[in-house]
């Protein structure tokens, strides 16, 4: 009789743990708050590519965007370029938290943020900056 | 004695519920981040422009 009670909580706690990782398949972007940050990346976009291009900013590996190197950039413009640059990952920490928050599982923000680090470095165009593990490398 | 035994489905179901709060879709989540990253970039768009020098155009694209 024990026996049967311990291998019927066996295949319970095995049943239950399998039901669990096929609910959560699926992950939610559409919305409201991340259509709106996303909406606003986009716009921000055209102003950051020529920055890409030239090698001022670059992809960290935190999933953020960074001054790589300001001196490509003139004087006069680098404020500009640095409020950009924050209003980017404001967005970027706010992008991450939301998907995170919206598919109620606020634990996820660590690896949502580094799946987006390694697509936005693999989609990122070629003589863009991306970082990886050693530092800041040339696509 | 008996009593002991009715302790076990708990302490079994336990790491089980806590199955559900560490799981994570990394394959769907992939997939989001690219949906959003195309958004953002606007690559699809872009596909037609003649300066696209990635080599290889985004592979999924399951537009809705």
């Amino acid at each position: 009789m024990k026996n049967i009670i311990i291998v019927f909580s066996l295949m319970m706690s095995m049943l239950l743990s399998l039901s669990a990782a096929h609910a959560a398949a699926d992950i939610e972007i559409n919305t409201p708050a991340i259509s709106a940050i996303k909406g606003s990346m986009q716009s921000r976009h055209a102003q950051l590519a020529p920055f890409y291009s030239s090698g001022a900013v670059g992809f960290s590996r935190d999933g953020l965007v960074a001054v790589r190197d300001a001196a490509a950039v003139p004087l006069a413009q680098r404020q500009a370029l640095n409020n950009l640059v924050a209003a980017e990952n404001k967005d970027r920490n706010a992008l991450y938290a939301e998907i995170a928050n919206g598919n109620q599982h606020p634990e996820w923000e660590p690896e949502i943020r580094a799946t987006f680090a390694k697509r936005w470095a693999d989609k990122a165009q070629g003589g863009w900056w991306v970082q990886d593990g050693s530092g800041w490398v040339k696509k | 004695m008996k009593h002991f035994y009715w302790a076990l489905p708990a302490a079994l179901l336990l790491p089980a519920c806590v199955t559900i709060n560490i799981y994570f879709p990394a394959a769907a989540a992939e997939k989001a981040a690219d949906r959003i990253i195309d958004d953002v970039w606007q690559l699809q768009d872009k596909k037609a422009a003649p300066a696209a020098p990635a080599g290889e155009t985004p592979a999924v694209q399951p537009a809705p």
